[in-house]
C-alpha cells in the first residue's frame, strides 16, 4: 500500500486546518500534510467561494503556504497511534505523522418529525450546499426551519438565489434569541452579521419559538410511508397555535453538531455539555486533546463559527510546532470567541419539547429504517443497535446519534472503525504494527 | 473548452439527456432533471439528499454503472450517466 510521511498531519481543509496549516509552517514546520475529502479548500463555509475578503486572504496565505493538500482522501481508520488510514477514489494510502490535528469540523444536527425522510426535505446548510452545488432555486418556495444563526445565512444566500423564502421558524425562544442578540452588539464578527442579516430578508417572517410538526406530501399524505416530496410543512409555537405552509424543500436542521468521529476512533476523550445538548473535544489551552501528540481545533471542539475556528487552528499549528510563545497572544481572544459560542450553543440548544416530536412511526435511523417504537424503551444505544440495527446502517451512526443523543439521552459514543463507510479492501490491507511500506 | 462551458456539461439523467453547467454535482444534476428520489430505503421509501456534504449517503446513485455512489460529492463529467432508483421502479 503507498504510504505517505508527515511530521504533521492536519485532517480537514476548513478554517481552522488552514489556520492550522499556515500557523505550523510560519513556526517552521517542515512536510505538513493536510488531508480533506473535499476537492477543494475551504470547508464548509469557503469552499469554492472567493468573494468573502476572509476567506480570500486565508486562501492566499494558505495555497503557498508550502503545506500539501491531499484532496478527495477521507480518512477512514486510525489502526495504530501514528498511522491513519486513508482512502482517495479507489486508491488506498497509508499517512505515519507525528503530530496530529483534528480540525474535522461540524455538521447540522437532524431531529426526527413526521415525514422528515421525504424527498426535498433537507439541511438548512444541506440545501444551501446543493444550490452551491448546482440544484437550481429559482422560483422554488422554500420553508427554512430549525435552529441556530445558520438558518438565517442560509436563508439570505438561498434569496439571493432566486428561493423565494416563505419563512423562517427558530425553534429558540423569543427571548432567548433576543438576550444573545444583545450580547451580540457588543461583540463585532460573523455572528453579529449573520443576525443583521435578517434585515435583509425584506419581507420574510421570522418566527422564534416556532418548529416544524409534520410535513406533508403532494399525495395528501403524511408520515414517513409515502414516496410523495414535501409540499407543505406545518410549523407550530407549541401552544394551539399551528400553520401550515406549502412549499418546495423545507430546509430544516437543528444548529450543528461537532463531528468527533475521528476522535472518538483515536481515543481522544469528550466531553457531553447538558445545557448545549452537544458533545465536543476536551482540549487544554494549546488545543491538546487527551492523546499525546494529537491536537483538535475548530468546531469539533464545540461549534464556535469561523472566527473561533481559525484562532483555534492557529493556536493548535503553533504548539503542534512547539511555538507555543506565538501562540500564547491569541489565547485571550480564543477565550473570549468560546465564551460567546457557548452562549450561543446554550440558545439555540434544542427545547426539550422537541422530544415529543417524533411520533411512533417515524423514522429515527433512515439507513435501517427503523422507527421510534422500536427503541424508545430499549436501555441503551448498544441495545437498539442489537436488537434494531439503529445506527448500524451506511452513515454509521453520524445522522440519528445526535438525534439519539438527545431524544433518549443515551451516549452515542461509539464510533467503531471504520468512521467512513469503507471498501473492505482498505480494512484487508491494514497495515500490521511492524509492517512497513507496500 | 469554451464551448463546454457555454453549453455546459452533458449528462444523463434516468437515461434523459440533459447539459448542466460546470461544477454541477451530481445530485444537483438529478434534481435539474426533475426527479426527486435517489434511492430507496431498505424498506422501500424513496430518499433524496439530506446533508449536502457526504455525511448522510441518502443521495447515493448509480454513477456510469457503479452503485451506491454519493451524488453529492461527485462532479459532473461529460458523458457521465446517473441512474436513480425510479428508474429501477419503472423497470
Ligand atoms: C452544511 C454547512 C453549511 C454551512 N454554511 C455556513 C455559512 O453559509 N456561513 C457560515 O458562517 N457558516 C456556515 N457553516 C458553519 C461553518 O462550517 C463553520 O463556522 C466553519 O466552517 C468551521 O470551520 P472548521 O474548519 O472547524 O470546519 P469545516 O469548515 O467544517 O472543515 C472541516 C473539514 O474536514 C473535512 N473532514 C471531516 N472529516 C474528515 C475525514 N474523516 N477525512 C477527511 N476529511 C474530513 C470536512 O470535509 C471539511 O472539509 C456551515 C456548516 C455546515 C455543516
Ligand atoms: S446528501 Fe448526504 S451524503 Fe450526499
Amino acid at each position: 500500500m503507498p504510504e505517505r510521511t508527515c511530521r504533521i498531519a492536519i485532517i480537514g481543509a476548513g478554517p481552522a486546518g488552514m489556520a492550522a496549516a499556515v500557523s505550523a509552517v510560519e513556526a517552521g514546520a517542515e512536510n505538513v500534510l493536510v488531508i480533506d475529502d473535499n476537492p477543494r479548500p475551504g470547508g464548509q463555509i469557503w469552499r469554492g467561494e472567493t468573494d468573502d475578503a476572509t476567506a480570500r486572504e486565508w486562501m492566499q496565505k494558505f495555497e503557498p503556504c508550502g503545506a500539501a493538500l491531499l484532496g478527495q482522501t477521507r480518512i477512514v481508520a486510525a489502526p495504530q497511534p501514528g498511522v491513519l488510514l486513508a482512502e482517495n477514489g479507489a486508491k488506498t494510502l497509508t499517512i505515519r505523522y507525528e503530530k496530529l490535528i483534528l480540525a474535522t469540523g461540524a455538521s447540522e444536527r437532524f431531529l426526527p418529525f413526521p415525514g422528515w425522510t421525504r424527498p426535498n426535505v433537507m439541511g438548512a446548510g444541506g440545501l444551501q450546499t446543493l444550490a452551491k452545488g448546482g440544484l437550481p432555486l429559482e422560483g422554488k418556495r422554500v420553508v427554512v426551519a430549525g435552529s441556530g444563526p445558520l438558518l438565517l445565512a442560509v436563508a439570505d444566500e438561498m434569496w439571493h438565489m432566486g428561493a423565494r423564502i416563505k419563512c423562517i421558524a427558530e425553534q429558540a425562544a423569543p427571548n432567548a434569541v433576543m438576550r444573545l442578540g444583545l450580547r451580540l452588539l457588543g461583540s463585532p464578527g460573523k455572528l453579529a452579521q449573520a443576525v443583521q442579516l435578517k434585515l435583509r430578508l425584506f419581507g420574510v417572517p421570522y418566527r422564534m419559538g416556532w418548529h416544524p410538526l409534520q410535513v406533508d406530501g403532494a399525495d395528501g399524505t403524511s408520515g414517513d410511508d409515502s414516496d410523495a416530496p414535501v409540499a407543505s410543512v406545518t410549523l407550530t409555537n407549541g401552544a394551539a397555535k399551528r400553520i401550515q405552509i406549502p412549499c418546495d424543500y423545507l430546509a430544516c436542521a437543528f444548529h450543528l453538531t461537532p463531528r468527533l468521529e475521528l476522535a472518538h476512533l483515536l481515543g481522544c476523550d469528550t466531553e457531553w455539555i447538558e445545557r448545549q445538548c452537544q458533545r465536543r473535544t476536551t482540549v487544554d489551552a494549546w488545543q491538546r486533546s487527551s492523546v499525546e501528540g494529537v491536537y483538535c481545533a475548530g468546531e469539533s471542539t464545540g461549534v464556535g463559527g469561523v472566527d473561533a475556528a481559525l484562532i483555534e487552528g492557529r493556536i493548535a499549528g503553533y504548539a503542534a510546532t512547539g511555538a507555543q510563545d506565538r501562540a500564547r497572544p491569541l489565547l485571550k481572544q480564543r477565550d473570549a470567541w468560546r465564551r460567546f459560542a457557548d452562549a450561543m450553543n446554550e440558545t439555540f440548544a434544542p427545547r426539550p419539547e422537541l422530544r415529543m416530536l417524533p411520533e411512533p412511526r417515524t423514522i429515527i435511523c433512515r439507513c435501517e429504517d427503523v422507527r421510534y417504537e422500536q427503541v424508545v424503551a430499549k436501555e441503551s444505544w448498544r441495545a437498539a443497535k442489537l436488537h434494531t440495527r439503529h445506527g448500524m446502517g451506511a452513515c454509521q451512526g453520524r445522522i440519528c446519534g445526535g438525534a439519539a443523543e438527545f431524544l433518549f439521552d443515551w451516549s452515542a459514543r461509539s464510533s467503531r472503525p471504520p468512521v467512513c463507510p469503507t471498501r473492505m479492501k482498505t480494512l484487508a490491507e491494514r497495515p500490521s504494527a511492524d509492517q512497513k511500506g507496500d | 473548452m469554451a464551448d463546454a462551458k457555454r453549453n455546459g456539461i452533458k449528462v444523463w439523467v434516468n437515461g434523459a439527456e440533459l447539459s448542466v453547467p460546470p461544477d454541477c454535482t451530481a445530485a444537483a444534476a438529478v434534481a435539474r432533471a426533475g426527479v426527486t428520489m435517489h434511492r430507496r430505503s431498505v424498506e422501500g421509501h424513496a430518499r433524496g439528499p439530506l446533508c449536502g456534504m457526504g455525511v448522510c449517503m441518502e443521495c447515493r446513485v448509480t454513477i456510469n454503472g457503479e452503485l451506491h455512489q454519493r451524488g453529492c460529492q461527485t462532479l459532473c463529467m461529460d458523458g457521465m450517466r446517473i441512474e436513480t432508483a425510479e428508474v429501477a421502479s419503472d423497470a
